[in-house]
């Protein structure tokens, strides 16, 4: 029996001896006569063969093991130490190689050196290589669930930090800088590796496990106001504002400048106070909502020929780029260039400083993220007998259900690293182990569990409890309620349907829904559902002979129907403006809406 | 006990309610005793009534929607029979719903008249019930070029199993097919071709067709299952034909039943098929471990049934009967029924919740259903 061969998805052939085959094409590509690029999977049961060799595939190293040992010596080692070596000169030599998931499927790899048996076909670099770059930062996340570890690992993709040394001068927009930020106390292998410390994400904080008058239930976070004072937390968030000088047909083009008053929507002249004579706002100018920042004006809309002869149609527009519904900054860094189709391009980057306020989002790297839920004086937070004050007090409800042990032991490095002066390894599968860090706690005159006796600051009594305080990592992610904070009371509302406009950015409604609206229903509510929905209520004139829409003529305060004549009954009547639309909608299909109407009570 | 209190209570409270203040009600009470249990009972069973303007439609949809969203695990197998599985969960519900006709997975579960259900020959039963096809009993179908035939050999240990003879299998092939065959041998068919499938294509079509020919036993019925119940055997199959099996002189024909509510509302009529959708659906409730009033599914299946035959809660099922055009054009494709409603001249009452959300009215439910009765002269 002969077992087919498919070269990247294709099948190419058969071959005789399958098993001599693959290692035939293992064996040469470990002595680089192949491309490491090239990797074979044998699948016994459908007989098959898979040489693939094109891009897309999911790979990873891993050292060769021969006879049940590892082809990496200590002689290589001391090479790469002394840089006589690098990582593709092993690659070269076949000592470690590039598995891809359906190669990996026929191996037997060994976690460590020492578990390595006459089976084993490959052995693990590290440990932390079945995690990527974001899972490898937890630390001790072999303490955890996957679940949880995968989340720790979303949410520091959303922390602030310093994500760029040059940021100042970038015109980065819709960016978040954390005002000193720190490197981990508690760090990772892959924190040295990715060089953490260049662009850090996170502060390390005194956080105490504890219940704080309900203020931080529900995942929910009090923070220090002391701690704010200090620093704690801060940002910058930067935000943009664009616009170039568009060229529209005939030689027309928009103009950056400030507006003239003649100009068509002209606002105030305290609106574009800030504008210089290039019609564009100075460098550290704090404006306010409503302020321009960039003025300019766009040509008429319409030349056609009847506006020609119309004067006051030949002004320009006023399209100048102010600041919307609810938001403040200082204007940072003002850039005048040009884009590809060669129009001027006016970038101007607003900042604004984000001190941490209630509703602001926080999390520790184990996927334990959490709201502010109060911010208590420093007076009044609780104390440590040595007076140590906590930073951030966390809740202790979040941690059985979710099981994340890594958490804890993080707090518990923490303060060891904090005691000692030093970093803790906490590197998942291969960390300083967490019996060593409670016993160096107790050198130091700490419980070895970590906790610790505590006063109320507010009545200065000692709890009962003993509570669980160390230092943690913190991070603060970029779900500010400063973005997000929005009511509406009256506003704008749609030209089509007369309802209120969507969004926060354009001051809108709130919407209630389909599913809102059933609620209402199950309540028997129904004169307060209606109430709801009277945000498009019109009154109509409607005519009683045939059942159509008529004309209210407010000078003449006279109704007439345009089918029926003005010698017919007409009744106004309250409805939806989307209803009104709607039977507009009907008379478009040809469908002939008739209104009949009688008294309802 | 008094009787004559009972009486008077009897059509003001419910037979089973009656009956179990009878059950549980002391020896030796008092008249006076009894008749303040009956009255503080018809206070509870009144106070429990639900009262005009309740949108009990709402409520059952929430009721059921919601612990909708918790349900796991769409399918589940038979524990150690191979390709016997069963629809639950959401799917499931959605199917019932539905009104479907077609089932993903068609099940009966065939109970057994008394001396059938002891277990004696309970395999042989079980194989009577499920359809048996030329090609289940035959191990090899060969076309004779020579003289253009088809042999057919038979599997002797498989037909041993079905309770057939080869003798028996050519006569109700026979009747199936209406072909002419002939039994060579003890173990091998022969299938004579008339002129009419000379050619080679027209034989192999015919080997094709005789290949699933109907033997015996139930079509319809798939698979079957005997497992023990309780202290009797019944029969589970993949497959229904409730109608066929019913016939059966050993099937209990009281408890035997269906998955196929469809089914059971053509051969048991529409009654039935409500009790099936409760069934159905409390079936599915229990088995994800959730809790939901059985009022709710009632109405659902109500609903389902109330025109007379079993409609789903599709466009095309029960939102088809809404008598309001805007409620109708409101569900799915508004504008086939704005214009197949302006065909005929339609007139909205607005008598519903639907339509007056639309124009912004006072919904005729809850708070804003009492109005006056009396209509003001203008
Ligand atoms: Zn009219």
């Amino acid at each position: 029996m002969t077992t087919e061969v498919y070269l990247n998805s294709r099948y190419v052939g058969d071959v005789e001896n399958p098993e001599q085959f693959v290692q035939n094409i293992v064996d040469s590509r470990r002595k680089a006569d192949l491309s490491s690029n090239v990797n074979v999977s044998y699948d016994k049961k459908k007989n098959e063969i898979h040489v693939e060799s094109l891009r897309g595939r999911l790979r990873r190293p891993l050292i060769v093991v021969k006879d049940g040992k590892s082809l990496l010596t200590e002689k290589h080692i001391t090479q790469l130490e002394k840089s006589e070596l690098t990582f593709s000169d092993l690659l070269k030599q076949g000592v470690i190689e590039y598995l891809d998931a359906a190669e990996e499927e026929g191996t037997f790899i060994a976690f460590y050196e020492n578990e390595l048996t006459k089976q084993h076909t490959h052995l693990e670099i590290s440990p932390i290589d079945i995690f990527g770059l974001c899972g490898s930062l937890v630390p001790y996340a072999n303490h955890s669930p996957g679940a949880r570890i995968a989340m720790g690992a979303k949410n520091q993709k959303q922390s602030l930090g310093l994500y760029a040394a040059n940021f100042s001068v970038r015109m980065d927009m819709d960016v978040n800088i954390l005002h000193s930020a720190q490197r981990p106390i508690v760090t990772t292998l892959t924190h040295e590796t990715s060089m953490y410390e260049k662009h850090p994400s996170g502060q390390n904080i005194v956080v105490a496990v504890m219940a704080y008058k309900g203020y931080n239930m529900e995942d929910a976070v009090i923070l220090n106001k002391g701690s704010i004072d200090r620093g704690m937390g801060r940002s910058t968030y930067f935000r943009p504002a664009i616009t170039e000088e568009l060229r529209y047909a005939g030689g027309l083009t928009d103009e950056i400048s400030i507006p003239d008053k003649e100009v068509k929507g002209y606002k105030s002249e305290r609106d574009y106070r800030f504008l210089e004579e290039d019609g564009i706002i100075y460098p550290e100018a704090q404006v306010k909502e409503g302020d321009v920042v960039i003025g300019k004006t766009s040509p008429p809309r319409f030349l056609s020929s009847l506006e020609e002869y119309n004067l006051a149609s030949n002004t320009r527009r006023e399209s100048s780029l102010g600041m919307k519904h609810g938001e403040e900054g200082i204007v940072d860094f003002v850039c005048i260039t040009e884009n590809e189709e060669g129009n001027k391009l006016v970038q101007v980057r607003l900042r604004d400083q984000r001190i941490p306020e209630v509703g602001d989002k926080f999390t520790s790297r184990h996927g334990q993220k959490g709201v502010v839920g109060l911010i208590v004086p420093h007076a009044d937070m609780p104390f440590s007998a040595s007076g140590i004050v906590p930073d951030l007090i966390f809740s202790p409800h979040g941690i059985p259900s979710r099981m994340t042990i890594s958490h804890l032991i993080e707090l518990i490095g923490g303060k060891v690293g904090a005691l000692t002066g030093r970093y803790i390894d906490g590197t998942t599968f291969d960390s300083e182990p967490e019996a060593a860090l409670r016993k160096l706690l107790l050198q130091f005159g700490f419980r070895e569990n970590g906790t610790e006796t505590m006063y109320n600051g507010e009545t200065g009594e000692q709890y009962q409890a003993k509570i669980f305080i160390g230092n943690m990592y913190y991070l603060k992610l970029k779900h500010m309620v400063a973005n997000k904070l929005h009511s509406r009371a009256r506003g704008p509302i749609q030209l089509l349907t007369r309802q209120p406009t969507e969004g926060r950015s354009k001051e809108g409604g709130l919407r209630l829904g389909e599913m809102e609206k059933d609620t209402f229903v199950a309540h028997g509510a129904a004169l307060l559902l209606k109430e709801r929905f009277d945000s498009d209520k019109t009154v109509v004139p409607v005519c009683e002979s045939c059942g159509m829409v008529a004309i209210y003529n407010e000078f003449k305060d006279q109704s007439y129907c345009p089918i029926c004549g003005d010698n017919v009954e007409i009744s106004d009547i309250e409805m939806s403006y989307a209803f009104k639309l709607i039977l507009d909608e009907f008379k478009a299909l040809g469908v002939y809406p008739k209104l009949q109407l009688k008294t309802k009570y | 006990m008094d009787e004559e209190l009972f009486k008077e209570y009897e059509d003001k409270l419910p037979p089973a309610i009656l009956e179990n203040i009878r059950k549980n009600a002391p020896e030796k009470i008092t008249k006076a005793q009894l008749k303040k249990v009956l009255e503080l009972t018809l206070k509870e069973y009144e106070e429990m009534a639900i009262e005009p303007g309740e949108s009990v439609g709402v409520i059952s949809a929430e009721s059921i929607g919601e612990p909708g969203t918790q349900m796991t695990l769409n399918t589940f197998h038979f524990a150690g029979v191979a390709e016997m599985n069963v629809t639950t969960g959401l799917p499931r519900i959605i199917e019932i719903l539905d009104g479907r006709k077609a089932l993903s997975t068609p099940m009966m579960e065939i109970y057994l008249q008394k001396p059938y259900s002891t277990g004696k020959d309970i395999k042989k039963i079980a194989l009577m019930v499920k359809e048996t096809k030329v090609c289940d009993v035959a191990s090899e179908f060969e076309i004779n070029l020579a003289d253009s035939t088809i042999e057919i050999k038979l599997d002797k240990q498989k037909l041993e199993e079905v309770g057939l003879t080869p003798s028996t299998l050519v006569k109700n092939i026979e009747k199936a097919m209406k072909v002419n065959l002939k039994l060579k041998d003890d173990d091998l068919v022969v299938v004579k071709t008339s002129s009419k499938e000379s050619s080679l294509n027209e034989v192999y079509k015919l080997k094709e067709k005789i290949k699933d020919a109907y033997v015996q036993g139930i079509k319809g019925i798939l698979q079957v299952l005997p497992v023990k119940r309780g202290d009797e055997f019944i029969i589970i199959t993949a497959g229904t034909n409730l109608r066929k099996v019913l016939e059966l002189e050993f099937v209990d024909p009281v408890r035997t039943v269906s998955n196929d509510v469809y089914e059971i509302g053509e051969v048991l009529g529409v009654e039935a098929a409500r009790q099936a959708i409760i069934n159905e659906i409390l079936k599915v409730v229990d088995s994800q471990g959730l809790n939901i009033d059985k009022r709710h599914i009632m109405l659902v299946a109500d609903m389902m049934c109330f025109s007379g035959d079993l409609k789903g809660i599709t466009r095309y099922g029960i939102v088809q009967e809404k008598a309001s055009v805007l409620a109708r054009a409101s569900f799915e494709t508004p504008i086939k029924h704005i214009i197949d409603a302006a065909l005929v001249g339609e007139v909205d009452k607005l008598n519903s919740v639907v339509e007056n959300v639309m124009i912004n009215q006072p919904l005729p439910i809850g708070t804003g259903l009492p109005s006056l009765i009396v209509d003001a002269k203008k």
